[in-house]
């Protein structure tokens, strides 16, 4: 299927997430559950992202990896600083030094 | 206070947010050129989606080759969390046309519902309050679509010894991580990535989906135990 189709589709969908309850409004009470389920999707859909990405390495279970050590590295880092860049920058910077000395 | 006074106020608010997400947006443009998605097709889906996640997710999985629907769902579960910002901006908006409800809805990013939510509920009576939202809203479009941008053109002649493709994981990371606040998030987190990685065996990262309703389940059943 073209990309542009594809696109457009995560687009219109995005933009429906976005306006439901702006344009349902007065139903609040209604979804309470719905509202208290929702909480919780950050925190599942992130977990499911990155995990598996952590412990596959090319499709392969592999479970001592220099990703999985940064990864982890990025955990604790992002736990104490709450900064995005500091997060990144460590991630990154341990893998990048754990694959030199590897490489050696 | 004037609309442009509201609209200046939403600026400054969001502000130090918006330099924030400048490199989450460059990896926006990087990963999906280095996906094989041309340049032209990478810089706009940050205006038509313009949900960075959303974005990466669905770069992985074309690169991936996953059928289109697959793509379509997995890149919109990622958004799901929006419908909950949705609902509490609802009543502040209720009043608005359509017009302004279609623009707001648009821009809507966490850090615009999070700060416009705080200062509404200090100032519940505050005039122009589409104003305050626009402001911050736009705070936040701009710099990502500058960074999106720079990333589409940079991305090809990044080298890939520089382990970009991890950056992806990693900024999900730095987005994921500060946003668990209590133990029931905690719970249902170490749920959902334990059962992703039990199922990360089924084809199209469907364990991803499998993996995000368990935690959701496990998250809302595990507070509800505790009330």
């Amino acid at each position: 299927m073209n990309l542009w189709l594809i696109f457009i589709l995560i687009g219109i969908a995005a933009f429906l997430i976005r306006i439901s309850f702006i344009a349902l409004i007065g139903r609040r009470q209604f979804l309470q559950w719905l509202r208290r389920a929702l909480r919780f999707v950050p925190a599942a859909v992130f977990a499911a992202l990155v995990v598996p990405e952590l412990f596959y390495r090319s499709g392969v279970f592999t479970p001592a990896s220099p990703q999985l050590i940064a990864g982890l590295v990025a955990i604790a880092i992002a736990w104490r600083t709450r900064s995005v860049l500091l997060t990144i920058i460590s991630g990154v910077g341990v893998l990048w030094a754990l694959n030199t000395v590897l490489a050696a | 206070m004037s609309p442009r006074q509201q609209f200046i106020n939403g600026v400054r608010t969001v502000a130090p947010l918006a330099i924030g997400i400048v490199p989450f947006g460059l990896l926006c443009g990087v990963i999906p050129v280095n996906s094989g998605i041309p340049q032209d097709l990478s810089f706009a889906m940050s205006q038509i989606v313009f949900a960075g996640a959303s974005q990466l997710v669905a770069s992985q999985l074309i690169a991936a080759g996953a059928p289109w629907f697959i793509v379509v769902l997995s890149a919109s579960i990622v958004n799901l969390r929006m419908l909950m910002y949705s609902a509490a901006l609802a009543p502040h908006f209720a009043a608005l046309p359509w017009r302004w409800k279609g623009l707001n809805a648009y821009l809507l990013t966490d850090q615009s519902f999070a700060v416009s939510v705080a200062r509404y509920e200090q100032e519940p009576e505050m005039p122009f309050k589409q104003w305050f939202y626009l402001g911050t809203a736009l705070t936040m479009w701009v710099p990502w679509q500058i960074a999106a941008g720079i990333g589409v053109l940079v991305g090809r002649a990044l080298p890939p010894s520089w382990g970009l493709d991890f950056a992806a994981p990693l900024s999900f990371i730095a987005i994921w991580i500060p946003g668990l606040k209590d133990r029931p998030m905690v719970v249902a987190a170490v749920v959902a990535g334990l059962v992703a990685l039990v199922f990360a065996f089924l084809p199209y990262r469907l364990g991803l989906l499998v993996g995000a309703l368990a935690g959701i389940a496990a998250g809302y059943l595990f507070e509800r135990a505790r009330r």
